[in-house]
């Protein structure tokens, strides 16, 4: 039986169908601009997506995908998709100086190896903006008037307005810049280079001033054929292999480009001496920082938990406020007050708790790890506090009666019947506590940023740090350049272990047998 | 008084007459202990949170100036931190604002939506659906760092709006995780309002949708705001993805922009970090104590019966 529609049904459609059409239109437009670019495979991502979209919710019933889609739409791109692209990501050399296609390294290698013809002739220019687009309006010493960009050739142009001298100075549809706007965005300008030709071989147009371009001509030259550049002293160099052009003594072109590495990225962590042996030692800390993190939460929160579980007892609830307060305290913050209690010279803990001693809590590898444990217990001892009392509490009162009764010490009770119990309830609990720790990135990057660094790493690793720390710095730190490539191979690494650490505690608690 | 409550050894409100006597020992050693832990405890606990306090209101600037608590008072340090040029204070604390509103909000929605689905509906997956879901909280999205900085720069080549760089795409990136440990949450609050509801409501010609936004909705607000505050804190807090994602000073948050703040020189600019870190403190913690009940009741929930 169908209830009949009702005026709010027809609402409910009109916004359906709003929705959309918002949805259409920005796919349209993506769809479009991914056509320009030619970048078929998102453009056949798209088209999919939107096509499933629209057919989801315009075909009547198979209601459970009408609500699950928004969210499994997001869970795909940004976290599966994430995923599956680190993997991808893993077997290339993608890096600093190795992030684009072939091609796109030949035009680059072409241009900043540019320099200035010596008297070359002065091309007049006006600067043109469109769409946020700068191209230059060429007017050559001939009298032809021609317009280019960044990566775009000079085309020749007709219907353009000329100032007094016989410069162009204007194109229907393009906006001239002024002498301000010149001014505000000088970088810019200077940094555009104008193609003469398709042949990048023919060298640019460069503006120092916004008005005067000049040639200028790459000291290298890219041959086709043979697919070598040659430099004026005509050295030769050739694609390696490893994605960037080399010459006979070892010198590399730079920007190199993308390859597939294969397995070479996981090969270097385990077989290069001096990465193997950091993240041997990253790996075990991990692991003893997670597990050392979950003890002493857990400990303490426990202990306080049964110091505080007494009825009556005046200002209880005043403790706890105050107790939980470290959790309730941004998290990104804690590291950062406790590297300036813990600073070596001034900080509080030295200055006045150790009465101005120099203690390195921060740079000596051992009591850098002491004091990130530190930091962590502070942190999250209140959240074990609080679980155990919930813990606590719900164990039924007439157990530990009966086992009063039955002639049991205050601490058989607990160490028999009570701690059992409470350990079935949190014990999920301090599994997630685990997982979360493992990862935990904030606490050591905001207070030691993994150090202090251990010199002999042939990656920029330290006493403290973790490996989603590690993956960090390898693929965006200053002091080393950014390798993704091997900072997605750390990812995956960590994916497997978490994986499986996940797998057997589920195994052993079994909570997936409770869903029904 | 229920018995249960007063089976605590010695704790039986007793009439003996040699209390009066024995008084202190016996309470010094059935409670005045666990007051000299409490404490100790409160030291450790908010000692911290008072130091950054006392810095705060510190004049004198540095760090070695901060270490007497409470000297001096001047909100001198509240001023200057939004007076500095290179790092606007107030755009940190309001884009932090607005990007954890709307991400809450959206994982809110997101979440709500795949709950209902799951606690109203039966359909082939379902059950493997809700176990993924808690798979893919093992992996949390820091790990695919690399991958959402290219992925973000692949789409800023076609919608410039929602690239690296953009507040927008942050948002969207941290969307991505609204299903997971959120949505695990609501199904098992969902599950407590009883199906007969949505019975009733249906016989009376409403549609699935107007059930969904009208009625299950309003009765499932408690936990919807728990998730929300949960989200919240969680994005507020964020640093790796939002570090990379947000590369101009302008746009960036305050986890991004207090720690390279603080990092750099943390000595000399350790008051004015101090009132940043309290401000931005303050607002978190006012909700968290706020609502702490529901925050308690929703962490536990799930295993502790």
């Amino acid at each position: 039986m169908k209830p009949p529609r009702s005026s709010s049904s027809v609402r409910g459609i009109l916004i359906k169908i709003a929705l959309l059409s918002i949805i259409d239109a920005i796919a349209v437009f993506g769809l479009f601009m991914l056509f320009l670019q030619e970048s078929w495979v998102a453009f056949g991502a798209v088209l999919a997506v939107t096509v499933i979209i629209n057919w989801i919710y315009l075909r009547p019933g198979w209601l459970p995908a009408k609500y699950l889609a928004p969210g499994l739409l997001f869970l795909a791109v940004f976290q599966i998709f994430v995923v599956v692209y680190s993997g991808y990501i893993a077997f290339t050399n993608y890096g600093d100086g190795r992030n684009g296609s072939k091609d796109d390294a030949i035009t680059t290698i072409l241009l900043t190896a540019q320099s200035r013809v010596p008297d070359s002739p002065a091309f007049r220019i006006t600067v043109l903006e469109q769409f946020g687009e700068y191209s230059f309006l060429v007017t050559d010493p001939d009298g032809g008037v021609f317009l280019g960009g960044d990566e775009r050739p000079l085309e020749r142009v007709t219907d353009f307005g000329t100032d007094s001298t016989g410069r162009a100075d204007s194109l229907p549809g393009f906006t001239t810049l002024t002498f301000n706007d010149l001014l505000g965005n000088q970088r810019a300008i200077t940094n555009i280079a104008v193609p003469l030709t398709d042949d990048p071989n023919d060298g640019a147009l460069r503006t120092p001033d916004g008005s005067n371009a000049y040639l200028y001509l790459s000291s290298l030259t890219y041959d086709e054929a043979t697919d070598t550049f040659i430099d004026r002293e005509g050295r030769v160099y050739r694609d390696g292999g490893d994605g960037a052009f080399v010459n006979d003594a070892g010198r590399e072109l730079i920007p190199g480009w993308t390859i597939n590495v294969g397995f070479d990225n996981f090969v270097k962590a385990f077989t290069t001496e001096n990465i193997r042996g950091p993240l041997i030692s990253v790996t075990i800390w991990t692991f003893a920082f997670a597990i050392l993190s979950v003890a002493t939460t857990f400990a303490l929160g426990l202990f306080l938990a049964i110091v505080f579980n007494k009825p009556n007892m005046r200002g209880k609830k005043a403790y706890r406020l105050i107790m939980i307060l470290p959790y309730a305290f941004p998290g990104f913050l804690s590291g950062l007050v406790w590297l300036g209690l813990f600073n070596q010279d001034f900080g509080f803990i030295n200055q006045v708790l150790f009465g101005g001693a120099a203690i390195p809590w921060l740079t000596d590898p051992w009591l850098a790890k002491f004091s990130v444990l530190l930091v962590n217990l502070w942190l999250g001892f209140p959240y074990m506090f609080l679980i155990c009392t919930g813990a606590l509490q719900s164990i039924p009162e007439e157990l530990t009666e009966a086992a009063t009764v039955d002639g049991a010490q205050p601490w058989a009770v607990f160490r028999l019947i009570k701690f059992p119990l409470l350990l079935v309830s949190v014990a999920p609990l301090l599994i997630s506590s685990f997982a979360f720790n493992f990862n935990n990135f904030n606490i050591i990057y905001m207070l030691t940023g993994g150090g202090p660094r251990d010199v002999t790493a042939g990656v920029d690793a330290g006493a403290t740090d973790i490996l989603i720390t590690l993956v960090y710095k390898v693929a965006f730190g200053e002091g080393t350049g950014r390798d993704y490539g091997l900072a997605s191979a750390f990812a995956i690494l960590i994916f497997f272990i978490v994986a499986t650490v996940s797998i057997i505690s589920f195994r052993q608690t079994k909570v997936l047998e409770e869903l029904n | 008084m229920v018995a249960g409550a007063t089976t605590q050894r010695g704790e039986r409100p007793t009439t003996i007459p040699e209390r009066r006597r024995r008084g202190f020992l016996f309470w010094a050693r059935d409670t005045g202990w666990r007051h000299l832990i409490g404490l100790v405890m409160l030291a450790f606990a908010a000692f911290p949170l008072l130091y950054v306090l006392s810095a705060s209101l510190n004049p004198t600037g540095t760090l070695v100036g901060s270490n007497t608590l409470f000297r001096t008072i001047d909100f001198g340090n509240y001023v200057r931190l939004f007076q500095l040029p290179q790092q606007p204070y107030a755009a940190w604390f309001i884009n932090t604002m607005v990007i954890g509103l709307v991400a809450a909000a959206g994982t809110v929605f997101l979440g709500a939506l795949a709950a209902y689905a799951f606690s109203r509906m039966r359909f082939t997956g379902r059950r493997v659906g809700l176990l993924t879901l808690i798979l893919v909280q093992m992996f949390p999205q820091l790990l695919g760092v690399v991958a959402i900085f290219l992925l973000l720069s692949g789409i800023g080549e076609v919608f410039p709006q929602i690239g690296i760089g953009t507040q927008a795409g942050l948002i969207l990136v941290y969307l991505g995780g609204a299903l997971g440990v959120n949505t695990y949450l609501m199904y098992g609050f969902f599950n407590t309002v009883p199906v007969s509801i949505d019975e009733a409501a249906k016989i009376d010609g409403a549609s699935h949708a107007r059930i969904f936004f009208t009625i299950i909705l309003r009765l499932v607000a408690p936990i919807l705001a728990v998730v929300g505050l949960l989200s919240f804190i969680a994005t507020t807090s964020e640093f790796v993805i939002a570090s990379i994602v947000l590369t101009n000073p302008q746009s960036q948050t305050l986890a991004v922009g207090l720690y390279q703040f603080v990092s750099q020189e943390t000595s000399r600019n350790w008051t004015i970090f101090s009132a940043g870190a309290v401000l931005a403190a303050i607002p978190v913690m006012a909700l968290f104590l706020y609502l702490q009940k529901y925050i308690i009741g929703g962490l536990t929930a799930g295993s502790v019966k």
